[in-house]
């Protein structure tokens, strides 16, 4: 059981919450994530950390209600347990000085970027970010983001805040004034869509570009086979072989795909879950 | 040890005589039909009287070849001789001085060549006692009735073990370095006590709540667990050693990782190891989606590649969760399945269809990246391979496509790297399991090592044998009788 101690909604359906978890705390690095399940009848959800304090032995955990899963994390309040909390798990993300790297988040994929933005920047990385989301009231974290990054350039597609567009407008502008080729390396963490998007941006500069993806998971630690990607051609386990790949090399189409397995399920889930609700 | 030899009382010639013309009890079990789209438990057990009758079948033989089958060495003929006499608990002592979990090995050890295969009886008439179900009453007796019979533990010795892993190899060293009077933790990555008894196996031939009372009774005794504590990311092993105070560790960390086949089209959606889809049905209780969360897909058409328990398991349970049939592709023949008799017999009263000398070369999807048929290719068998069974060879243009919309995966697993990966110290054989001495010492002071981490996907029986084992070298270690 872990016990939350904050719970605060960031903007309309995407919500921050802060969790004891001391052990996981003391251990986590940038990239990693934990496998949480909301009660004993709930689903192995896999979250990516947002942030953590040793000092407090606490993580924090940002995610987007999408189902009745998420739905359930977010009706937590302080005070409440968390029936299961395992991690830290996956790889840690490469933190290295690769000179300047470009940071793009979007939506919900804000809050795992920015503790390896910070790591990055530590360790003395020009860290520019490109921050999006659909508009205006649902960004969030910008001051946290912006305290890491040497140029933080947000966008909204409906124009509604920063600049007007897509993520990969910018992306595709700072790569091409890199004359000097300093931008070495491109972190991208979002939608799939805007992952993919990325890479295929980033692809004709030959500039690495990680990803974090984020299938199907049900223990997180190698033993189901539920997060298989295809990378490079080969089949990888997100858990444990990732969870960040080299976008350029990803199978998209399969990721969206497996992403989907469940949509019925989900769908008669919540269902369920409303009319529990209403009686 | 292999020496065992029955000293009890000896039956006169006529006895033996008549109990050899005896049949064996038959185990009630649910209506085929029935039980084919549930998940109740498919065994329903002895009663009292059959019980006894049964155990009157033993042939009290002086050289008891059911012990020398035993990986554990029970004292059958002892135990079996108590039943004949209605001595239930008395019985259940000499199982338990043996093996700690009878409930679950009777149900789920393959006895036919184990105990019962070399027995007497089986010689003689192929109806060999129901060692196995005798076990199982004894033990469901004692638990259904709750007077446990009394386990002493010693005085407090003030050294602390952690297991690692709360399979049955895990739960066997747990229990027994308790009795010895250290203080014990488990730490196991699943938020579920129980290894693959809880994830693998399912309900209907081990129901939950059997593992559970044993664990429960664990914690009892004071052993305490752990959950979601994964062990080379939470904590390595020098951690658990040098910050949280153990003394020792044994790793039982189980083969847990999936294999897949490698052909074309494997990662379409319908297509699932073994280990996805029981742990999805078993643990998560996907079977009662959505009253628990974690949903399961249902296929009209289940086939599962395997012959083993593991994929035996599968398919009835793609059977119980609606399927209209289910199919066993195995590459070689009924005679090489290595599942449980008494599995493979269930499975074929249940319906499930057998595709032998038969394995898929390529998977089929459709526009939108599902699984709608395999490509097949028929097998004969060749020379016998490195395990001395014959090599399956591909027969050369016998391809053929069976439809299907679901594939489980259940070829086999091999060791999960988490843990060995990142301890260095600790020797690997060229497989990734970790190398331990007879006693379960691994290159590593103060780690012991067994079960299917050690061996291989093997059987419950003998992860705990090695737990039993390795227990009792670390309690000489702790003790200081024996030096590393
Ligand atoms: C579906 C299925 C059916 C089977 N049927 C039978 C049968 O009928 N009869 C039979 O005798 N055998 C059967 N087996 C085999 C038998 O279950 C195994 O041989 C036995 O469980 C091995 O026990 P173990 O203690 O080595 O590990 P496991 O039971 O595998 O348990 C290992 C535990 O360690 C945990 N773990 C792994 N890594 C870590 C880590 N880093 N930190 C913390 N915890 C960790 C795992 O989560 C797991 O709970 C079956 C296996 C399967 C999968
Ligand atoms: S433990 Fe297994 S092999 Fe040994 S007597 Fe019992 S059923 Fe037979
Ligand atoms: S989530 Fe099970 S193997 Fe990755």
């Amino acid at each position: 059981m872990n016990k939350v101690l904050m719970k605060k909604k960031l903007v309309s359906n995407i919500f921050e919450m802060e969790v004891e978890a001391k052990g996981i705390a003391n251990k986590a690095k940038a990239g990693q994530f934990v496998v949480i399940m909301v009660s004993e009848k709930g689903e192995r959800i896999p979250l990516t950390l947002a942030d953590w304090s040793v000092e407090k032995g606490t993580i924090t955990l940002v995610f987007m209600v999408v189902g009745t899963s998420s739905l359930r994390l977010s009706q937590l309040e302080e005070g409440d347990d968390l029936f299961a909390v395992l991690g830290p798990l996956g790889h840690a993300s490469d933190i290295e000085d690769y000179g300047a790297v470009i940071m793009v988040a979007g939506g919900v994929g804000t809050a795992p970027i920015y503790p390896i933005a910070k790591s990055l920047k530590e360790r003395g990385n020009k860290v520019i970010s490109i921050h999006g989301a659909r508009s205006k009231d649902l960004l969030f974290w910008q001051d946290k983001l912006a305290s890491v990054s040497n140029e933080h350039i947000i966008t909204t597609d409906d124009g509604s805040f920063g600049r007007k567009g897509l993520v990969t407008e910018p992306l595709k502008e700072l790569l091409e004034a890199d004359h000097d080729k300093i931008i070495s390396r491109v972190y991208s963490i979002g939608p799939g869509i805007m992952m993919k998007f990325c890479a295929l941006t980033t692809k004709p500069f030959g500039v690495k570009t990680i990803v974090s993806l984020n299938p199907i998971m049900i223990d997180g630690t190698g033993m189901c086979g539920a997060c298989r990607v295809c990378v490079h051609g080969k089949t990888k386990f997100t858990c444990i072989d990732g969870p960040e790949f080299d976008g350029h090399e990803v199978d998209w189409n399969l990721l969206t795909t497996r992403q989907r397995a469940y949509l019925n399920e989900e769908k008669c889930s919540y269902d369920k879950f409303h009319m529990e609700c209403e009686d | 040890m292999g020496g065992y030899k029955y000293e009890g009382r000896r039956l006169p010639v006529q006895d033996k005589k008549a109990r050899m013309k005896t049949h064996r009890n038959k185990m009630t079990e649910q209506d085929p039909l029935a039980r084919a789209r549930n998940f109740d438990e498919v065994n329903l057990g002895y009663d009292a009287e059959t019980a006894i009758s049964e155990a009157e079948r033993c042939l009290l033989c002086p050289s008891s070849p059911c012990v020398k089958g035993c990986p554990v060495k029970i004292r059958v003929p002892e135990f079996l001789d108590k039943i004949s006499e209605g001595k239930f608990m008395e019985a259940l002592e000499i199982i338990k001085a043996d093996n700690a979990l009878p409930a679950i090995t009777g149900r789920v050890c393959p006895q036919e060549v184990q105990c019962e295969g070399p027995c007497t009886q089986n010689k003689v008439s192929k109806e060999p006692v129901g060692i196995g179900y005798l076990e199982r009453y004894v033990a469901d007796l004692e638990r259904n009735s709750m007077d446990r019979c009394c386990v002493n533990c010693s005085p407090p010795t003030g050294k602390k073990v952690a297991v690692v892993g709360s399979g049955p190899g895990g739960l066997t060293v747990a229990a027994d370095m308790m009795r010895l009077g250290h203080e014990v933790h488990i730490y196991e990555a699943f938020h579920k006590a129980g290894g693959v008894l809880v994830y693998g196996i399912p309900e209907f031939r081990l129901p939950k709540a059997i593992v559970d009372y044993e664990i429960k009774c664990m914690e009892d005794l004071g052993v305490k667990i752990h959950t979601n504590h994964i062990i080379g990311k939470i904590y390595s092993l020098d951690e658990l050693m040098a910050e949280e105070g153990f003394d020792a560790i044994y790793v039982g960390i189980g083969a847990g990782a999936p294999r897949f086949m490698g052909i074309e089209g494997e990662n379409l959606l319908g297509i699932f190891s073994a280990n996805e889809y029981l742990t999805r049905s078993n643990l998560m209780k996907a079977y009662d989606f959505p009253n628990y969360d974690t949903p399961i897909a249902q296929g009209k058409k289940v086939c599962v590649m395997g012959g083993g328990n593991v994929a035996m398991d599968s398919v009835r349970t793609g059977l119980r969760l609606g399927a209209e049939e289910a199919h066993i592709i195995y590459r070689r023949s009924h005679e090489e399945l290595p599942a449980r008799t008494e599995e493979i017999h269930h499975a074929e009263e249940e319906g499930v269809m057998f595709d032998f000398l038969t394995t898929p070369i390529r998977f089929i999807g459709d526009d939108e990246g599902k699984l709608v048929a395999m490509e097949c290719i028929r097998m004969e068998l060749g020379e016998p391979d490195d395990s001395g069974r014959r090599r399956p060879v591909p027969l050369e243009g016998s391809n053929f496509i069976l439809e299907a919309d679901l594939a489980v995966i259940a070829i086999g697993a091999g060791p999960n790297p988490i843990l060995t990966s990142s301890e260095p110290e600790i020797e690997l054989n060229r497989w990734g399991y970790i190398v331990a001495d007879d006693d379960g010492k691994t290159s590593k002071k103060g780690v012991w090592a067994g079960g299917d981490i050690v061996t291989g996907s093997a059987t419950v029986i003998l992860a705990m044998g090695a737990g039993r084992k390795s227990a009792a070298s670390m309690h000489r270690y702790l003790t200081g009788e024996e030096e590393w």
